[in-house]
């Protein structure tokens, strides 16, 4: 017994090794959403080109990502040809143009190509407020009944798409998206 | 004349440095219509959390969600909203995790009772530690039959030396 009392440090050691390793490959600033699990917020805008205006009964129906982009988010510029892939294949994709003028939102679209299906203008932010946005990109799924499944903070790519997102988008599974 | 141009560029040096620091520190203020309102804008502004930058209160922060809720708590403050009212909008947006003081709940039960665990692992480490000492300290006579067997065994240990040599 006194033998074993003195891998007591030893033991100590190697737990906490574990749990600052553990520490190491956890990054604190993905949150998880508060809004997974619920649906989607009511909203009344603008949809960007058109200016019609969206509620959320109009664009519920089946599963979709809602992109939270803006003009003023570099790693938005990163992620937009990836979105535009997803576009290509059929994904669904709804943007939220968030806190952001109109104007340059069209503009950036008619250059670098739209992957949206419909774009919300949210110049204010309220929406992405209650969303709990907290910044740009983020990229949310949304089922077909307009519940959020999944939140994502960060640039979209085909590793994120494939381990993260997909799961939502059955049909799209077996074929993949090229990267 | 060279101390004074010496002077002079010194002063217009620190005079620089206090204009950048004013720049950068532009926190809006709001207009309360009640010292109440007020006070509890600073409260509940040093509770809530900013959620992108996570180490610093909404109070503390230059980030523009934080000035956007900054904005917000004020307009709820002014419309009348409650304490409770206002955390409970600004939890089910961005999780407990905007407190400062999160409820309790089963995610958040060891941060709220992680401190008295610890205590309680230390006093019961510390009481058998003074124990362990005292019955190792405290001097016990052997008994005859106990020095019986004590001689025998350095009898034992010395005949066996002896038998070695």
């Amino acid at each position: 017994m006194p033998r074993l009392k003195l891998f007591l440090p030893l033991a100590a050691f190697v737990l906490l090794s574990l749990l600052l390793f553990k520490g190491l490959s956890l990054d604190p600033t993905s949150l998880p959403s508060a809004l997974v699990g619920k649906p989607l917020p009511d909203f009344e805008l603008e949809e960007l080109h058109s200016g019609e205006i969206l509620s959320r009964q109009r664009i519920i129906g089946e599963p979709m990502l809602v992109n939270i982009w803006a003009t003023w988010c570099y790693s938005c510029r990163v992620e937009h040809p990836y979105l535009l892939e997803l576009a290509a294949q059929g994904v669904q994709i709804i943007g939220l143009n968030y806190k952001d003028d109109s104007v340059k939102a069209v503009g950036w679209l008619k250059d670098l190509g739209d992957p949206y299906a419909l774009t919300l203008a949210d110049s204010e932010g309220r929406l992405g407020l209650d969303m709990g946005v907290y910044g740009a990109p983020e990229t949310y799924v949304v089922d077909a009944q307009g519940v959020v499944q999944y939140r994502h903070v960060g640039v979209v790519d085909a590793q994120v798409w494939q381990s993260l997102l997909v799961a939502w988008f059955p049909e799209f599974r077996r074929e993949g998206v090229s990267q | 004349m060279r101390y004074c141009r010496c002077a002079i560029r010194w002063l217009s040096m620190i005079a620089l440095c206090t204009m950048v620091m004013t720049a950068q520190a532009v926190i809006e203020t709001y207009e309360f219509s009640d010292a109440n309102l007020e006070r509890r804008y600073h409260r509940l502004s040093d509770e809530l959390r900013c959620p992108k930058c996570q180490n610093q209160t909404i109070a503390d922060s230059n980030a523009p969600i934080a000035k956007d809720l900054r904005f917000l708590l004020h307009e709820q403050l002014e419309s009348g909203a409650s304490d409770d009212d206002i955390l409970s909008f600004m939890v089910a947006r961005y999780g407990e995790f905007v407190r400062y003081r999160p409820g309790l709940d089963s995610n958040t039960a060891l941060l709220w009772y992680g401190p008295l665990l610890l205590t309680l692992v230390a006093l019961l480490a510390l009481a058998m530690h003074l124990r362990g000492r005292q019955s190792a300290v405290s001097p016990v006579e052997p008994t005859e039959k106990e020095r019986e067997a004590l001689r025998a065994r350095l009898g034992e240990s010395n005949g066996g030396q002896d038998s070695q040599l």
